[in-house]
């Protein structure tokens, strides 16, 4: 039964099998377990990501392509959904309406994508991916009349996702409103389409995208059309990237630049899918819990570490809160020459 | 036994079309000028916007020749090549603010005598980067492309954060210097002096360049590199040493670029790089990856089709430069001037 939940593909680690448990446990009863405004929306912000480091994953570890647009997809979906919201009244025919175009949208914007750069060489999709979207996000900042611009937008919700709806009284000290049920579409939505990927990754297709990966002359000698399958991967990567923006957007009930289609992101994404393991399905949900985690704990400790250092010259900067990103890069570029398999890779190896 | 192929000699000339054909990439940029002179109804703003698209193609020419030939001698990609644009461009600002003096005053020659010191410091700078850079991060990871990009990408992100602790988060205004403020007059246009400077130098750095290429002893191994790597060092030339020269001096003139694009916007932050980054990409990718020249006829088509867009559909300029790389590759796959291996 969970062989087949699981499309085959186990863990193949007990400690890996373990820690991949407790974080199913911890982010499916997360309300009840850590009751507090800020530790509930980690947990959504964890599920959120674990799904969109996985389409990246499709893309980068199994089809070996790397791209910068991932941010773009996620956003469209995010501003889909807003988008919807907005115009079309607080209901769930909005967000299925506004995730549905989303989805589209990027499939087919992947697509366009795709066909110009990888019919030529792969390496022109990571060139022409970053100037597309940093295009789009200078866009979307000007186009404030449709998006709001730098100010993002801020919508409403159907009732029942609200803070306001109760449909009981209290259970194990939790209040039972629309915030928990929020909560828990977004779970079920990242959970579902978590092992669609999974799905995708240990069928046939998963397979010739590997073989792909590996050596795309020989894969094309066999009689893959090797452009084909790349593109396949990009639109079904930038589809589900714009279901998991949908899902952040519903959660946050709030779009805007920063939250969606930052640089910054993208780099996120990127550190989450190589420190957790490049290729692996479950290196994504490693990546993105570690990473939400130190983000929104460890940052603060560093910021700490800064004031306790004062008065030594160039440490204190060094140590700044702000200078995360400076730890992050380097961190990244020693995971990428020591660590190309990530923790999942050393987890199943040991 | 077989018979010999038909050969059938056709002595027609061949028509003006095929003729055409393999100066098509270099008729572009006059074709895009009359298109513009057309477009635009008056002919001073045109000579204007003319002059400014030279000078800033001139100068994305400058920051991307370096990343299009490292590419070509030895299939590198270097996501981080927009780190030497901002380290060159914070270098010499640094220096010409510390020349102060020298650019106050209004006598040409201490002027440009002070821009020469601040674009050599940051040529300095920028090679020694280029040269530690390429044993740090890329020495690595040769022959493979992912990593390649993801490692400089990293290291993209180390230098900018660098950037911003050694000189602080905000963005730095600086001005020109006195002489090369304010423009000329001619036929009715007004022509900024700063302008006609990068224009200038831009055309003196691609010339030089290309005499370097076509010319030299050392021109003819980076050639010979390009095309054939393996061969040049059975011939027992160390390629290696040659391609680390070609990555110190396209760091350099990455810094160089970066220096001229600071004082040309007369601004310069941590993100100008990166920013920077974008406009080289495209210009690199419709150009032909690993072609000096296409590098140089796309720098000048970007940066003509961007001035000359924004002042006709200002709303249109953000996304011209991706429309213009959509059409050149549907032309074009391989970009306007391919670079044939022979492998």
């Amino acid at each position: 039964m969970i062989k087949a939940v699981l499309s085959g593909d186990m863990p193949r680690s007990s400690v890996l099998a373990l820690v991949l448990g407790l974080i199913l446990v911890c982010l499916a009863l997360a309300p009840f377990l850590f009751p507090g405004v800020r530790t509930v929306d980690t947990a959504a912000r964890i599920c959120v990501f674990i799904v969109l480091v996985a389409s990246y994953d499709l893309l980068l570890g199994y089809g070996g392509i790397v791209s910068f647009a991932h941010t773009m997809f996620f956003g469209i979906g995010a501003y889909g959904v807003a988008l919807a919201l907005t115009h079309m009244g607080r209901g769930f025919d909005a967000i299925l309406v506004g995730a549905a175009a989303g989805a589209l949208l990027a499939a087919v914007l992947a697509f366009v994508i795709g066909l110009f750069s990888l019919r030529v060489r792969a390496i022109f999709f990571a060139m022409i991916t970053l100037a597309v979207a940093s295009a789009v996000a200078v866009l979307v900042s000007q186009l404030s009349g449709l998006t709001g611009g730098e100010d993002g937008l801020t919508f409403k919700t159907p009732r029942a996702l609200g803070p306001a709806f109760k449909f009981g009284d209290e259970l194990f000290g939790v209040k039972l409103n629309g915030k928990l049920l929020s909560y828990y579409v977004v779970f079920i939505g990242s959970l579902v389409l978590f092992l669609l990927m999974l799905r995708v990754v240990n069928s046939p297709f998963g397979r010739v995208l590997q073989a792909i990966r590996e050596n795309d002359f020989r894969a094309e000698a066999i009689g893959y059309r090797v452009v084909y399958y790349r593109v396949a991967a990009t639109c079904l990567s930038a589809a589900v990237a714009a279901l998991a923006g949908s899902l952040y957007a519903i959660w946050l009930r709030y779009v805007g630049p920063d939250t969606t289609l930052s640089m910054e992101i993208m780099i996120d994404i990127l550190l989450m899918v190589v420190i957790g393991g490049m290729g692996t399905m479950y290196g994504a949900v490693i990546g993105a819990t570690l990473l939400v985690l130190a983000q929104n704990y460890l940052q603060n400790l560093m910021g700490v570490a800064g004031s306790l250092v004062e008065g030594v010259p160039v440490l204190p900067q060094l140590l700044d809160a702000d200078r995360w990103l400076l730890w992050l890069g380097v961190l990244f570029i020693l995971s990428v020459y020591f660590f190309p398999t990530g923790v999942v890779g050393r987890l199943r190896r040991g | 036994m077989s018979m010999a192929p038909e050969h059938a000699p056709t002595m027609a000339r061949l028509s003006l079309a095929q003729r055409l054909a393999p100066w098509m990439p270099v008729l572009l940029v006059p074709l895009l000028v009359v298109a513009g002179l057309l477009a635009i109804p008056n002919t001073s703003s045109w000579l204007t916007l003319t002059v400014s698209g030279l000078a800033m193609g001139m100068m994305i020419f400058l920051m991307a020749s370096g990343l299009t030939l490292v590419f070509g001698l030895m299939d590198v990609i270097n996501f981080g090549h927009g780190a030497f644009v901002s380290v060159g461009a914070f270098v010499g600002v640094s220096v010409l603010l510390l020349l102060g003096g020298m650019t106050g005053a209004p006598s040409l020659a201490l002027n440009l005598a002070a821009m020469g010191l601040a674009v050599i410091g940051a040529m300095l700078a920028t090679g020694a980067m280029g040269w530690a850079f390429e044993k740090v991060i890329v020495e690595p990871v040769y022959g493979h492309h992912l990593k390649q990009i993801l490692v400089t990408m990293g290291g993209l992100i180390v230098v900018e954060q660098l950037i911003i602790v050694l000189w602080g988060p905000e963005e730095i205004y600086i001005s020109r210097p006195e002489a090369l403020k304010g423009a000329i007059t001619f036929a009715g246009a007004a022509l900024e002096k700063y302008r006609l400077v990068a224009v200038g130098l831009g055309l003196v750095v691609f010339a030089a360049m290309r005499w370097t290429l076509r010319r030299t002893k050392i021109g003819l191994i980076v050639r010979a590199g390009v095309e054939n790597g393996e061969m040049v060092q059975a011939l027992g030339y160390r390629l290696r040493l040659v391609f680390v020269g070609v990555f110190i001096a396209g760091s350099a003139l990455a810094g160089l670029g970066g220096v001229m694009w600071g004082l040309y916007q007369e601004v310069v932050s941590a993100h100008m790089g990166n920013q920077a980054m974008i406009l080289i990409f495209i210009v690199v990718i419709i150009g032909g990856l690993g072609s000096v020249e296409g590098c140089f006829i796309g720098a000048l088509l970007v940066g003509l089709m961007q001035n000359y867009v924004a002042f006709l559909e200002p709303k249109v300029a953000l996304i011209s430069n991706i429309g213009l790389m959509v059409a050149i590759l549907m032309w074009r796959p391989m970009g306007m001037i391919p670079v044939v291996k022979a492998k």
